[in-house]
């Protein structure tokens, strides 16, 4: 099969067999061509060359209609679903089951949800109005949408990218059942964790070609040195911190939202030059506020920062830019980029109007070009020409344009909230030594991440926080578990010692020492990986 | 605006473009053919070719040629042809050249018509242009333009100055009375959020009716008479012709020039500017980088109105010469026609607000020598209004391919 757009083969004559009831991962990096291959397979785009056989019998969509017919079901990475339908209303569009006169037969409609959700525990009440239903519960819906039309063969994209956690485990669980009656499952993701767990086959995909089969037994590494195309460590290698002086430090911070909810709970903590601090904690624990609380996006209601001594609470944005610090944002393309604006543009977006790019009111277009043009090198961004729109970019390249920005001005401190979220292995790899870099050259860093293989791969130390509090400021060394009662909310001492026993085991390797606990937080962090 | 770039991600692929031929050439010609530029022109084809329509059946000799179709269809054929030929040659020779005319004079004259009739529309659409390129539906046009027309007549008549020291502050009146109109709007969007489409109408209204009670007031029009206008501008107060009598062309013309090159200044080589179109594409990442959105949302309003205020004054001070309560005609919803066919850039908007204003001087001529109403002019318009606010419609009538921004391959 090979799907061409312009002079970019996105699929590069693949094949692929897929046996009944098996689950077969489709794994490689970002723009591999993973998804594209999915839509190819699905009727949504016709395919340049090749054929599908389904059971032996070549088959040809014009449209997703004949693909479902044929059996075929597909989950997007972004639900399409309508957000006022009722979950009846949802699985019942598109194929809409009709009394006499051509009335809608809802009743029908519903009695299928109830059917499919209890054979499958999925726990949905098709009177539930879409919008009102979590992310987890949203993509139960387009299964059952999928398996009501009698899919033997369920296309998962991306499923995990937008779960939590206990949604994550949950999905895993329904792909078990689902496999054991019979329905073939391909599973599009480029998380090795899940991979391992689940897959009967995986199949790798790089730059629109297949490059190998794998096995479920392979090991994390030698999955990602297949998808990247070398070998990558997936641990980064770091001296250990040479920390200097607080340079930066947080008191009594406490933050409140719109609705009067406490979100950040008097938090306070020290940060040195020459050290990473890393914020770890579930989703939504006061992270991205406190972050962006620093950063100056919201103002606290309590307590101060101070950087090099100087009060920042009340200054604006520009001028807590101004005093050196750097800030990458948790969402990149609402926050971090603007899409429509050209890469260089991208690339001063923060410092716009100060030298060299600018002389009074005047943008020096000559100088922005030659410093886009450096960075480019400097950062390894794969792309045509620095006046392109940044959105023809990939993720992995579009963040490293707000690195470059964020990076390439002296700093007196550095956040990050999720830097490597939706990145693939290589891009991640690549972030993580850059940060590593500012550290070494004598940067305060503050690192918010929700994954813990990065808060390990970063932290010199490590802030837990749960529910706007810091739980605890622990070393480096503490056991996935420990830190895993932490984002519960246990506290630091009660963590360390309930875990002591396990210590060892548990900071061997991150994925063998695999007590019931954390694994439970490694899916947790894998799961929040992308948005 | 960006409405013609279609969002590259959900939709099915794109049709495949010509032959799979990878290259420069391939890749240039997809960026002439999906290319705004092309579309708008295209678009004004298009109406041209609608208003020969209605030219045609709004004819007698037509209709009754029509009568005798498949008698004598080449009288038809013939008796349209000419009907629509001779009303858009009266078009163009109102607009552009007249080689009818008894003098040389006379000839060339058309031009600077359209000159005259552009100068407004270029200086009120750079004003609604830019707000668009900030992410801001200025629909405040029409009051902009007579807040300054207003202001700027007021102390073109009450003030008795020196020649130009007079006309340049009266000028600058009309930019400050257009600055404070739409600043109104911006103020209240950046402090209230208040929906600045909404704003900007009620003040056309507010700035419309408040004028009609001023030219009733002796004290403002300074004349004892009834009638619902101003006294004469001073002379010196006039923006002074830049070719001799009976030629109109005033240097009005001279200031759109220049503010077309402030215009395209301020968006593209000025950190301002830098400011104003990432709050227009993304006031998120505009934020997080440290820029002030709702000073910025005054700033562009308050810069917007200034242009339309400029608008307004032109025509008083160089056509009209005196207040009226339709001083204004309606350059101010033109100047938004303008702003679009000119794809929001500044030289772009120059351009169409030429053509906007040959219409207008064309149409006349077209009416008195063929007979054919005037109105087919402003149907000309709307279709062009209608077609640029749809390209994919006028892609699809001539077959060409949608614009491809390369996908970002999930």
């Amino acid at each position: 099969m090979t799907k061409v757009f312009g002079s970019f083969v996105a699929n590069d004559h693949i094949d692929l067999t897929i046996e009944p009831g098996e689950i077969h991962a489709l794994l490689g990096e970002n723009g591999a061509g993973k998804s594209t291959m999915m839509n190819v397979l699905y009727g949504l785009y016709d395919a340049d060359g090749g054929e599908i056989l389904i059971d032996g019998k070549p088959v040809k969509f014009s449209g997703p209609g004949d693909a479902v017919a044929a059996g075929i079901g597909m989950v997007h990475q972004h639900f399409m679903l309508v957000p006022v339908f009722t979950v009846a209303e949802s699985v019942a569009l598109g194929y809409e089951p009709t009394k006499s006169l051509g009335l809608l037969d809802l009743a029908e409609a519903r009695k299928k949800v109830r059917d499919i959700s209890s054979r499958f525990n999925f726990n949905i009440d098709p009177d539930a109005l879409i919008e009102d239903l979590p992310v987890g519960a949203q993509q139960r819906v387009e299964i059952i949408k999928a398996l009501s039309r009698d899919a033997e063969i369920l296309i998962l994209d991306e499923p995990t990218a937008v779960l939590t956690p206990q949604e994550t485990d949950e999905l895993i669980s329904i792909m078990r059942q689902l496999k054991e009656q019979g329905t073939s499952i391909v599973f599009i993701t480029h998380k090795l964790r899940e991979v391992r767990a689940i897959a009967d086959s995986i199949t790798v995909i790089r730059r629109g070609k297949i490059v190998g089969e794998a096995s479920p037994e392979s090991t994390e590494a030698e999955l990602a040195s297949q998808m990247v195309g070398r070998n990558v460590s997936l641990t980064t290698e770091k001296d250990t911190a040479d920390p200097g002086d607080a340079t930066f430090k947080v008191r009594n911070l406490t933050v409140v939202d719109k609705t009067e909810n406490v979100v950040v709970d008097d938090v306070s903590f020290d940060l040195h030059r020459g050290e990473i601090l890393a914020v770890a904690g579930v989703q939504g624990n006061g992270q991205t506020e406190l972050a962006e609380t620093i950063i100056g996006l919201t103002e606290p209601r309590l307590g101060t920062i101070t950087l090099d001594g100087k009060n920042l609470v009340g200054q604006s944005v520009k001028s807590r830019l101004g005093s050196g610090i750097g800030f990458v944002p948790e969402d990149r393309s609402t926050d971090g980029i603007i899409a429509e604006f050209a890469i260089r543009e991208n690339m001063i977006l923060d410092v716009y109007d100060r030298a060299p790019y600018a002389k009074g009111l005047n943008l020096k277009s000559a100088v922005i070009t030659e410093a886009a043009k450096r960075k480019v090198d400097e950062f390894d961004i794969r792309l045509g020409s620095v006046f392109d729109p940044i959105a023809t970019l990939s993720g992995g390249n579009q963040q490293k344009v707000v690195l470059s920005r964020e990076l390439g001005r002296d700093l007196r401190l550095f956040i990050a909230s999720q830097p490597t979220r939706g990145l693939d292995v290589g891009s991640i790899e690549f972030v993580h030594k850059r940060v590593i870099a500012e550290r070494d050259a004598g940067t305060p860093c503050l690192i918010v991440s929700t994954e813990l293989d990065e808060v390990y791969g970063l932290a010199d130390r490590i802030a837990v926080m749960y529910s706007g509090r810091i739980v605890g400021i622990v070393g480096a060394d503490t056991s996935r578990e420990a830190l895993g009662l932490m984002m519960a909310g246990v506290p630091a001492e009660e963590a360390l010692a309930a875990t002591a026993g396990h210590d060892d085991a548990a900071t061997a390797g991150h994925d063998d020492a695999a007590t019931a606990a954390s694994e439970t937080n490694s899916a947790t962090t894998s799961a929040e990986e992308t948005k | 605006m960006t409405t013609d770039i279609s969002p590259a991600a959900p939709s099915p692929a794109p049709p495949p473009t010509a032959e799979a031929e990878p290259g420069k050439e391939q890749n240039l010609l997809q960026e002439i053919l999906s290319g705004s530029w092309l579309v708008s022109v295209l678009a004004i084809v298009l109406a041209l070719l609608l208003g020969g329509v209605l030219i045609a059946v709004s004819n007698a000799d037509v209709i009754d040629a029509a009568k005798n179709l498949f008698a004598a269809p080449g009288s038809f054929f013939s008796t349209l042809f000419s009907t629509v030929g001779e009303a858009y040659s009266a078009l163009f020779r109102g607009a552009v050249f007249d080689w009818d005319a008894r003098t040389a004079e006379r000839s060339i004259r058309p031009l600077t018509e359209s000159m005259v009739n552009g100068t407004p529309l270029i200086l009120a659409g750079l004003g609604i242009a830019m707000a668009f390129r900030s992410g801001l539906f200025n629909i405040g046009g029409q009051g902009q333009v007579i807040l300054g027309a207003t202001i700027a007549g007021f102390l073109g008549y009450a003030l008795h100055l020196p020649p130009v020291v007079h006309m340049l502050i009266a000028a600058v009146g009309g930019i400050v009375g257009g600055a404070i109109w739409a600043g109104i709007a911006g103020v209240l969007k950046a402090r209230t959020g208040a929906n600045e489409v909404i704003v900007t109408i009620m003040l056309n209204s507010i700035a419309g009716y408040m004028l009609g009670y001023l030219l009733k007031q002796n004290w403002f029009t300074h004349t004892t008479s009834a009638n619902p206008q101003s006294r004469t501008i001073d002379d010196s107060s006039q923006m002074f012709l830049l070719l001799p009598a009976p030629f109109r062309l005033h240097f009005g013309f001279i200031i759109a020039i220049l503010a077309t090159i402030f215009v395209w200044w301020l968006l593209e080589r000025s950190t301002i500017g830098f400011e104003f179109k990432a709050v227009g594409a993304n006031p998120h990442a505009a934020r997080t980088a440290g820029i002030s959105v709702s000073k910025v949302t005054i700033i562009v309003m308050v810069v917007a109105g200034a242009l339309a205020g400029l608008g307004g004054a032109a025509q008083v001070l160089g056509t009209e010469y005196k207040l009226t309560g339709g001083i204004s005609g309606s350059i101010g919803f033109d100047a938004i026609t303008v702003a679009l066919l000119g794809r929001s850039k500044p030289l772009g908007t120059f351009l169409a607000g030429l053509l906007f204003g040959a219409f207008k001087a064309g149409g006349y001529l077209m009416q008195s020598q063929t007979g054919t109403p005037i109105d087919i002019v402003l149907v000309v318009q709307s279709v062009i209004v209608l077609l640029i606010a749809a390209p994919p419609l006028v892609r699809s009538i001539f077959r060409l391919p949608t614009p491809v921004l390369k996908r970002k391959e999930a």
